[in-house]
């Protein structure tokens, strides 16, 4: 069988149950699709071969015995921002290159228990500081659209690998729209939780107050399957949230009649691309067809969303990489002279220049005599933000609007002005700083490059928001577009 | 708002960052930038708002009992450690 790559997670899942072909031919196809593809994307930091195919061969002794999970036997990839045990985590960065993990983070140990094959470690921006995953120590990753692009960032090895159809679904994270704007840019499947749903152990820390773990696939059911495996309380993580876990599958055929729509209005804004509107426009008529009814709402505050981001994230982040110390794990400068040399040579030559950036603005922004005026006075505006939000979903039950302001864009054009390459995650940043669960999903292509529709939903409305997707892609075909050279 | 030669050799040396001198304009250039784009949030009023750290008002810390969890793996731990020896992580002499 030849078309396992244009067949759904879900389809996956259900061929291997009903024992129509294993677990070891599937891994083996997806793992040759990985070797024919990496020197052209660059998707993936490690591919674990051997490990793949004795997990596959185990799940068909599992299979066989009428005892799998519901993902028994189907192939993954993990962002390599996840701890996976005895496999090297790097995180994008020089400074974890010869770092191998001692334990599973929750996610990983989760898929791992509902029987998923993990097949490799994606690429991403260095500590998914980045939107282009152009930061990366290993390189930058190529969009499958068109090699010239960016995948978007920092969850770009993930997302070109599942719009390849290299896997067909991969874990990421989301700390600014590390999910949602690759997932736009490569036409795929993007969803990012609510804060405290999906657990953050073993997820290496960027911004603890932002960081959530997610999924891209190539359809909403197929995230459905993932999220309900990967949700759930974890008493290892602080904000972990204890409040039950929904069956995501089974809420997906709900009727979308009556659905409230809210158009936000600082969404649609001058830096919005006319053709990419277009298309999200398209995608909203659609939605009114299927019974849904849209209405326009303001959140005044939210275009002061990516200034605050950049304070909050980059303190935060300065505080978290602190741990980088060249003692304990990870890179250490050659010859220290001393403890101070030591420290300060092994976090300069360890990490890359985006990371020091970011770890300078935070310091920075935390120092005496910056504090009240810069970090506090962006954690009340996040407030603001996060009232805006509540008072909408006051009214409405889900937003809507485009993931990102233009589809990909060339590798290096934005590389030289962090502040262009910051304005590009405008429209997801806001789901972060107020913990939303957010999805995109491809609604159209302009000329020949994917463009994704934004749903966000209130807390803890992720059965609601991927029923919304999945409803979309029930009445189009988008999402079941692959790039040329993959299909 | 300019940062001077100074402030950024200040700022990397809190951080703990040895920076090159070639890198010392690039950061004194992107970082003025960031912090006047940042400067936007002046624009909002904030007066009698609190700030806003975690997204999930109603949550508070957990407690647990106190009991240990944790077993003792500290050779799995150190395998990825730059130098131990005797079970002790090795840095430069400290003390004279």
């Amino acid at each position: 069988m030849s078309d396992w790559h244009t067949s759904t997670l879900t389809q996956l899942a259900a061929g291997l149950r009903a024992r129509k072909f294993s677990s070891v031919e599937l891994v083996r196809a997806y793992l040759d699709r990985i070797d024919a593809s990496q020197a052209a994307l660059n998707a993936f930091i490690s591919v674990t071969r051997e490990q793949a195919l004795a997990d596959a061969a185990q799940a068909d002794r599992a299979l066989a015995a009428g005892a799998g999970g519901a993902l028994t036997g189907v192939p993954i990839a993990h962002k390599d921002i996840f701890c996976t045990q005895g496999v090297r985590t790097t995180c994008g960065s020089r400074m974890l290159d010869n770092f191998v993990s001692p334990y599973d983070a929750t996610v990983v140990a989760k898929l791992k228990g509902a029987g998923a094959i993990m097949l490799g470690k994606t690429n991403m921006d260095e500590f998914a500081m980045g939107s282009s995953s152009e930061t990366s120590y290993y390189g930058p990753v190529r969009n499958p659209w068109n090699p010239q692009l960016v995948p978007g960032g920092s969850s770009g090895g993930s997302a070109a690998a599942v719009a390849a159809r290299l896997v067909p679904a991969a874990t990421a994270t989301d700390t600014g729209g590390s999910i949602r704007q690759p997932a736009a840019l490569c036409g795929i499947t993007g969803l990012k939780p609510t804060y405290g749903r999906v657990s953050r152990y073993g997820m290496i820390a960027f911004a603890s107050s932002l960081d959530q773990g997610g999924v891209l696939t190539a359809s909403a059911a197929d995230a459905a399957l993932m999220l309900r495996e990967m949700a759930g309380f974890d008493a290892n993580d602080s904000t972990s949230v204890d409040t039950p876990v929904p069956d995501y599958v089974a809420a997906l055929e709900q009727p979308l009649a009556g659905l409230k729509v809210g158009l936000l209005r600082e969404f649609f804004d001058k830096g919005l691309d006319a053709q990419n509107e277009q298309r999200v426009r398209e995608a909203l008529k659609l939605y009114e067809q299927l019974g849904a009814r849209l209405t326009e709402v303001s959140l005044p505050n939210l275009p002061l969303s990516v200034p605050v981001y950049y304070v909050v994230a980059p303190a935060e982040c300065s505080s978290n990489l602190a741990r980088f110390d060249g003692v304990r794990f990870g890179y250490r400068c050659e010859n220290p002279r001393d403890l101070l040399d030591l420290y300060r040579r092994s976090r300069g030559e360890g990490f890359g220049a985006e990371v020091k950036r970011r770890i300078m603005t935070g310091t920075y922004v935390l120092s005496a005599g910056y504090y009240d005026a810069y970090y506090l006075k962006a954690q009340r505006v996040r407030q603001l933000i996060n009232a805006d939000f509540t008072r909408a979903f006051g009214s409405v039950d889900v937003l809507m609007g485009p993931t990102t302001p233009t589809p990909a864009f060339a590798i290096g054009a934005k590389t030289s002005d962090p502040i262009t390459m910051y304005l590009n995650d405008i429209y997801t940043i806001g789901a972060n700083l107020a913990g939303l669960p957010a999805v995109s999903i491809p609604c159209g292509f302009v000329q020949d490059l994917p463009v994704g529709l934004q749903i966000v939903g209130p807390h803890f409305s992720e059965a609601r928001v991927l029923n919304a997707a999945h409803a979309f892609q029930r009445a189009s075909d988008w999402h079941t577009r692959v790039p040329q050279g993959y299909a | 708002m300019a940062l001077t030669r100074e402030q950024i050799a200040s700022i990397a040396a809190l951080a703990r960052l040895d920076l090159s001198s070639a890198e010392i304009p690039v950061y004194q250039d992107s970082l003025s930038r960031i912090l006047d784009f940042v400067g936007a949030l002046d624009r909002a009023d904030t007066t009698d708002v609190a700030p806003m750290s975690h997204p999930l008002p109603g949550l508070s810390q957990r407690l647990r009992p106190d009991v240990v969890t944790e077993q003792d793996r500290h050779e799995q731990y150190q395998a990825n450690a730059p130098q131990v020896a005797a079970g002790l992580y090795l840095v430069p002499k400290v003390i004279e």
